[in-house]
């Protein structure tokens, strides 16, 4: 595990219907191409981003989601 | 092609042509807006300045159009604003749309109060002209149109200065050169000095017209506008009726052809419909780079404005920021040269306006990336943010058509005093620059005409008791209700409460302003001691 010191980004989960949530983000993919997924990507992490408000949480994301054990690139 | 009738300026033979020479203190390369913007400072002080150029005549092209509050204030202690502000275009407010739709709309000055307004649009040949007349009246400033520098030889003490004529050349001994010669400064090039930093490879077009139709006041701003359906276009008006459209025409766009007067007029034909009349005043296809010396005092030499760094035009910060710079060497270099602080003092001028000219540079490379979208996913979220703008308020925040320039904060100076007073909840701190506010009972009295060419003492005491000594050569500005006058101080009326409201006041509260209008000390209670230390610090006499 690379998983730096956790700080601000909740690890644990935080959905109810965590099933319900999963399909829903990738049910509204359903039919997009690949320029309109990343489009509709782009205004949901800005939707989601401001919602979230906090700086220190969306910094810790990024690097999460970054991190080359999980995909990111070198 | 245009309507401003360009004047050649005299050239004069110079005495050192005929065997006459004296060491000269200041000796300025440039007369574009640092240069002559140096002079007047200079002068103002009492010190006699050689301004150098190698043209006779002022800027070709519009270009710098955006005269911005700091810039004014500043032209407006050599009695030049006024007439900036009576000719250009005032405006505060702008409009950003995508596609035909306004999604955005800002006000750069939603509070009144102030001596000029947030931005002033004048062709950057007007503003050269008018510091010209002023600088051309000035006894003490020696404009030398025509005059070439072709070799700089810095010495310990003083740089011997190479200048080609229509006569011939001839050396000038200088105590300090300053280089205000632009982007592609000759004396930068002498000295073979690098100037690292970023190329961009977006092309623009600027088309500047007359324009007979009404035309707005305010700036606008268009993401894929129906007239130009692939790319941003930016509308600006200028003095005599004279519109700015800025075309985003991207990387591959053929310059030659596109500056063609009938590609030209084809562009503005979809923009403005089939009944507009308009005359061409200025074409330019241009691309942009944002680089930064290391250093912009070279042992005798110091660079300033675009000579020292450069940024995109996005935000109004090459102009405006070439005005603070000088207006931050004015001062230390009046000082040094009559020996009342150490040369070092002009180090902090390298400090201070090397972070401005990051966070210009930081606030402009964001504009640009956000107006030319350098990869895939970049594109994406811009477009993404301009498609949620309308009817999410927060996403507005995030469309950068150009953050406009405001006076840049110089956090961490080792001339500033840092704060001891943890309850404050305004006001300018140490490193950022004073706010006006009006100081008088009618409508036009306000604290940028109270602040002299020395350091400022404000204080909020409303008793003789509460008032610090006031070190030598320092002015004292009391905030106080009227009819209560004391020996040494000026007493401000502060008749609406917003000078108050802009520095954080309460009873005591005392502010110490630098000559250039930045904050470099201040305090929750009046102390003659802290104030003295405090100015010691600021003038590296301490």
């Amino acid at each position: 595990m690379t998983d730096a010191i956790s700080g601000a980004l909740r690890r644990s989960l935080s959905l109810a219907r965590p099933d319900d949530i999963y399909n829903a983000i990738v049910d509204a993919h359903r039919d997009l191409d690949d320029e309109q997924c990343r489009a509709f990507d782009a205004r949901l992490i800005l939707l989601l981003a401001n919602h979230v408000g906090d700086e220190a949480v969306i910094r810790e994301a990024l690097v999460a989601a970054r991190d080359p054990s999980r995909g990111g690139a070198e | 092609m245009s309507s401003y009738e360009y004047r050649r300026y005299p050239y004069r033979r110079p005495a050192e042509l005929d065997g006459r020479s004296e060491r000269r203190p200041v000796v300025i390369v440039g007369a574009g807006i640092a240069g002559p913007t140096l002079a007047l400072a200079l002068a103002a002080r009492g010190l006699p300045v050689v301004l150098l150029d190698d043209d006779d005549s002022v800027s070709f092209g519009s270009r710098s159009i955006c005269q911005a509050r700091h810039s004014l204030e500043t032209w407006d202690r050599f009695g030049v604003a006024r007439r900036m502000v009576e000719k250009g275009i005032t405006w505060e407010q702008g409009e950003v749309y995508l596609g035909d739709k306004p999604i955005y709309h800002f006000n750069l000055a939603p509070e009144p109060g102030h001596k000029f307004p947030a931005f002033v649009n004048l062709q950057q040949y007007y503003v050269e002209e008018y510091l010209y007349d002023r600088c051309l009246s000035e006894p003490l400033i020696e404009c030398r149109f025509r005059n070439k520098v072709v070799g700089v030889r810095p010495g310990l003490q003083s740089v011997e200065v190479e200048v080609e004529t229509p006569d011939g050349s001839y050396t000038l001994d200088a105590e300090w050169l300053v280089a205000c010669d632009g982007v592609r400064s000759a004396v930068r090039h002498l000295l073979e000095l690098p100037f690292p930093g970023e190329v961009f490879h977006d092309q623009f077009l600027i088309a500047d017209i007359r324009f007979t139709s009404e035309l707005p006041k305010e700036r606008r701003f268009w993401f894929y506008p129906p007239f130009h359906p692939t790319n941003s276009v930016l509308l600006h008006r200028q003095a005599d009726n004279v519109l700015r459209v800025d075309f985003q025409l991207g990387r591959d766009a053929d310059p030659e052809e596109e500056k063609k007067p009938e590609n030209v007029d084809r562009r503005l034909r979809q923009m403005f419909g089939p009944t507009a009349s308009w005359e061409h005043e200025w074409t330019s296809v241009y691309t942009f780079t944002c680089r930064m010396m290391e250093r912009f005092v070279q042992g005798r030499v110091i660079f300033a404005g675009d000579a020292a760094h450069v940024v995109s035009p996005f935000g109004a910060r090459g102009g405006n920021a070439a005005v603070a710079d000088v207006d931050n060497l004015a001062w230390k270099l009046a000082r040094v040269l009559a020996g009342q602080s150490p040369p070092p003092l002009l180090d902090s001028y390298c400090n201070e306006r090397r972070a401005a000219a990051r966070e210009n540079i930081l606030n402009s490379t964001r504009s640009t990336d956000f107006i030319t979208p350098k990869f895939p996913a970049s594109r994406a979220f811009r477009d993404a943010a301009l498609a949620l703008a309308r009817d999410f308020p927060f996403a507005r925040a995030l469309v950068n058509s150009g953050r406009l320039s405001v006076p840049t904060a110089q956090l961490g100076s080792p001339l500033d005093t840092p704060e001891t007073d943890a309850d404050w909840t305004g006001g300018p701190g140490p490193g950022r620059a004073m706010v006006d506010a009006p100081v008088g009972n009618g409508g036009d009295d306000f604290l940028v005409d109270r602040l002299g060419l020395g350091f400022t003492v404000l204080c909020f005491a409303e008793r003789a008791g509460d008032l610090p000594a006031l070190p030598a050569g320092v002015a004292g500005l009391m905030v106080a209700p009227p009819g209560a006058p004391l020996p040494g101080w000026t007493v401000l009326c502060d008749r609406d409460g917003l000078l108050r409201q802009r520095y954080d006041a309460r009873p005591g509260t005392t502010y110490l302003i630098r000559p250039d209008r930045y904050v470099a000390a201040r305090w929750r209670t009046p102390d003659g001691a802290a104030l003295a230390s405090a100015l010691r610090r600021a003038t590296a006499t301490g």
